[in-house]
């Protein structure tokens, strides 16, 4: 993904930022964001390199690397720990309970300080670093030791446990729980949450990372323009302003540094163009019915009076249908009673009752046969990504063997790594139509979507069709041309078909035929 | 790093010295013959008519990580025991109740104070009933009461 390499570069580093328009897949756009509450970010985004062309479909959206991202917390918590004049720790425990909003925890620790420390677990009093302490007379509650030099640690509530059992104890809700940002005070009721310098001071360095590693993740999961990278290995996470309710607008497509294309909104791959609640009703339709329905297509008829589905598992032709007693025949699915003598043998394929029946029968498949034929393409598409994935695993060779027998050099084989990034990303793009066509109303909005459909689709397997050429034939300059033409046009294609569909979805001009929960898009016509 | 082994014998075993001490009113130890099962014996006070007369038995399984994870503490039934009719005890004897889950739960509690607060439990309801679903867990549950993840919807029983 080449505009991604553009966007890293720029991440990475501030000074040479020379968009490269060779192979514009405009998904990663980097702009000026406006976040509301962010410091201004370190990195150098906010520089205007927005010269791309800027597509309807695009979002904002930046990827925050680990460091990034500690960096951020720390900032956070300097500004606060220098503007309330209390301690790190106690700044960074103050701003999780705000859910990092520094605006919202200053405004409210004006007002009411003390609710607010309460309220985040946090002491009023300030008292010096933690330190363990041995104190003549002390018992531990938790484990009834006493005994000289017995080491004991309290935090500011007082509540003072040994060492050992505050060991046990943390690290029971370290390793145990996953806890580490609500850490409270082992007493019975006492809401006080441990700071990580006392953690630090109590539990082994192995853990400390444990720990530490979980307080880092409560900052990404805390915050809801902040969401996990959620590609294997990937210690990435991505901001993005796009609301939960703004859903049905807009698909927030982000792309991760690492690679991975996936949606904001709901963590998928990538399903642009169909939105988050179709694609959710998507999935699990194919995981309830997919088979199921290619089975009933198979071996089932329903009953012409009530529709049930009725699986005819042997014997006669005779049929009662259990739910309504319906009587008919299962050749001609007419009425039983009008086969007066002639039982067992259905001779009767012109009577009235039969035809109407058989249309009935017809007509209510329809919908089943509908189903089938939007989710066989997806399901092709999905597969045929897949292939041309292993595909592109071969690319790689190819290009070396194309090098080598046709003297070409590097960068005049790269034709053939943007051939196979097309053909994956249309391909995706192409799987997710069928199933946000099998939602369309028909009008001519959908006509239109259709055409850039097939459009699309015939662009890409023309492509997919000159990419498994072999390599003699590759070397041929001609092809080689064809197939950067092809490709180029197959991403235009694309972009042509995603800007249509983003800008409707926008507009709330769509027709559902279903109901979308959230607003606007929601249907009045409802066809089947 | 697991609790060293014997953590719990000794706090328990302390407990047990204080238990055999003394308790207090309408709590009696049963048995405790090792430091990983205990049976206990509540009475309710006052002259709740849900309760009034009966006697209820109480099985404790300690980890080896007691007290810094909650005993699992169930009501068993036996012929003169049976399990007390509460919102918030299945009729399989399992407990819902806050501060036996890790969440609620602190090392600081012990079998007494966990007696204690069943039996104020029970004295302060009023009302003869069973779980929503009760049948439904009861038939279903196979989970040991620490696994299971009750959603604690109601803090007034």
């Amino acid at each position: 993904m080449d505009s991604d390499d553009d966007f890293m570069s720029a991440v990475s580093s501030e000074d040479d930022v020379l968009p490269d328009d060779s192979e514009n897949e405009d998904m990663s756009d980097a702009e000026d964001f406006d976040f509301d509450d962010e410091p201004d970010p370190d990195l150098g985004m906010s520089k205007d390199f927005g010269v791309k062309k800027k597509v309807p479909f695009d979002i904002n959206f930046k990827v925050f690397h680990p460091s990034d991202i500690q960096k951020q917390q720390d900032d956070l918590i300097n500004e606060v720990n220098m503007i309330l004049d209390i301690s790190k720790e106690e700044a960074a425990i103050l701003l999780r309970h705000f859910r990092w909003n520094k605006e919202r925890l200053l405004e409210d620790s004006m007002d009411k300080q003390r609710q607010v420390f309460e309220a985040a677990g946090l002491a009023q009093t300030s008292a010096g670093p933690p330190r363990l302490e041995t104190i003549p007379g002390f018992v531990c509650d938790i484990c009834c030791e006493e005994g000289e030099g017995l080491q004991s640690f309290a935090i500011k509530c007082g509540h003072r446990y040994c060492v050992d059992c505050y060991r046990h104890y943390l690290s029971q809700k370290i390793r145990g729980e996953g806890e580490a940002a609500r850490i409270q005070c082992p007493a019975d009721g006492c809401n006080l949450i441990i700071d990580s310098r006392s953690l630090d001071l109590l539990v082994m360095p192995e853990l400390t990372g444990r720990y530490h590693e979980l307080l880092n993740r409560t900052y990404v999961e805390d915050k809801d323009t902040l969401k996990w990278c959620p590609a294997p290995d990937c210690q990435n996470a991505i901001e993005c302003g796009v609301k939960k309710k703004e859903l049905d607008k807009v698909v927030p497509t982000v792309a991760c540094d690492c690679g991975h294309r996936f949606c904001f909104g709901c963590i998928l791959n990538d399903h642009q163009p169909a939105p988050c609640e179709l694609v959710k009703k998507w999935l699990k339709k194919c995981a309830d019915d997919s088979e199921t329905a290619n089975w009933i297509s198979a071996n089932t008829k329903e009953c012409p009076k009530c529709n049930s589905t009725i699986e005819k598992n042997g014997g006669c032709n005779h049929m009662t249908c259990r739910k309504c007693k319906h009587e008919f025949c299962w050749m001609c699915m007419g009425l039983w009673s009008e086969h007066g003598t002639s039982w067992y043998s259905c001779n009767r394929f012109e009577e009235k009752s039969g035809t109407e029946a058989r249309d009935a029968q017809a007509r209510s498949r329809v919908s089943l046969e509908r189903y089938l034929h939007y989710y066989n393409r997806y399901a092709n598409h999905e597969q045929s990504a897949r292939l041309d994935k292993n595909i592109y695993q071969k690319t790689e060779t190819k290009m070396v063997q194309l090098q080598k027998e046709s003297g070409m050099s590097w960068i005049e084989v790269q034709y053939l790594n943007s051939a196979s990034q097309a053909l994956q990303t249309c391909r995706q793009t192409l799987m997710w139509t069928y199933a946000f066509a099998f939602y369309l109303a028909r009008n001519n909005l959908t006509e239109i979507f259709e055409d850039n459909q097939k459009d699309l689709e015939m662009a890409v397997e023309a492509l997919s069709g000159m990419f498994e050429k072999n390599v003699t034939e590759l070397s041929d300059p001609k092809l080689k041309v064809e197939i950067m033409d092809k490709t180029a046009y197959c991403n235009k294609r694309r972009i042509i078909l995603l800007e249509d569909t983003a800008a409707n979805l926008a507009e709330g001009r769509w027709t559902f035929n279903v109901e979308l929960t959230s607003g606007a898009a929601a249907s009045s016509s409802h066809r089947r | 790093m697991p609790p060293a082994a014997g953590f719990a014998t000794k706090r328990l075993g302390k407990e047990l010295q204080k238990i055999h001490n003394s308790l207090p009113p309408g709590i009696d130890l049963v048995s405790a013959e090792n430091f990983e099962e205990w049976f206990l014996d509540i009475r309710v006070l006052d002259s709740n008519p849900l309760y009034k007369d009966q006697t209820y038995r109480l099985k404790f399984k300690f980890s080896s990580s007691y007290p810094i994870e909650p005993p699992e503490v169930v009501f068993v039934k036996l012929p003169d025991r049976p399990i007390p009719i509460h919102p918030h005890i299945y009729s399989n004897g399992i407990i819902c109740l806050d501060l036996l889950g890790q969440q609620g739960w602190s090392p600081v509690q012990n079998v007494e104070s966990v007696c204690m607060s069943l039996q104020s439990m029970l004295t302060g309801n009023t009302k003869d009933e069973r779980p929503p679903g009760d049948e439904d867990f009861v038939r279903a549950n196979r989970l040991r009461p620490k696994d299971i993840d009750f959603f604690y919807h109601d803090n007034n029983v």
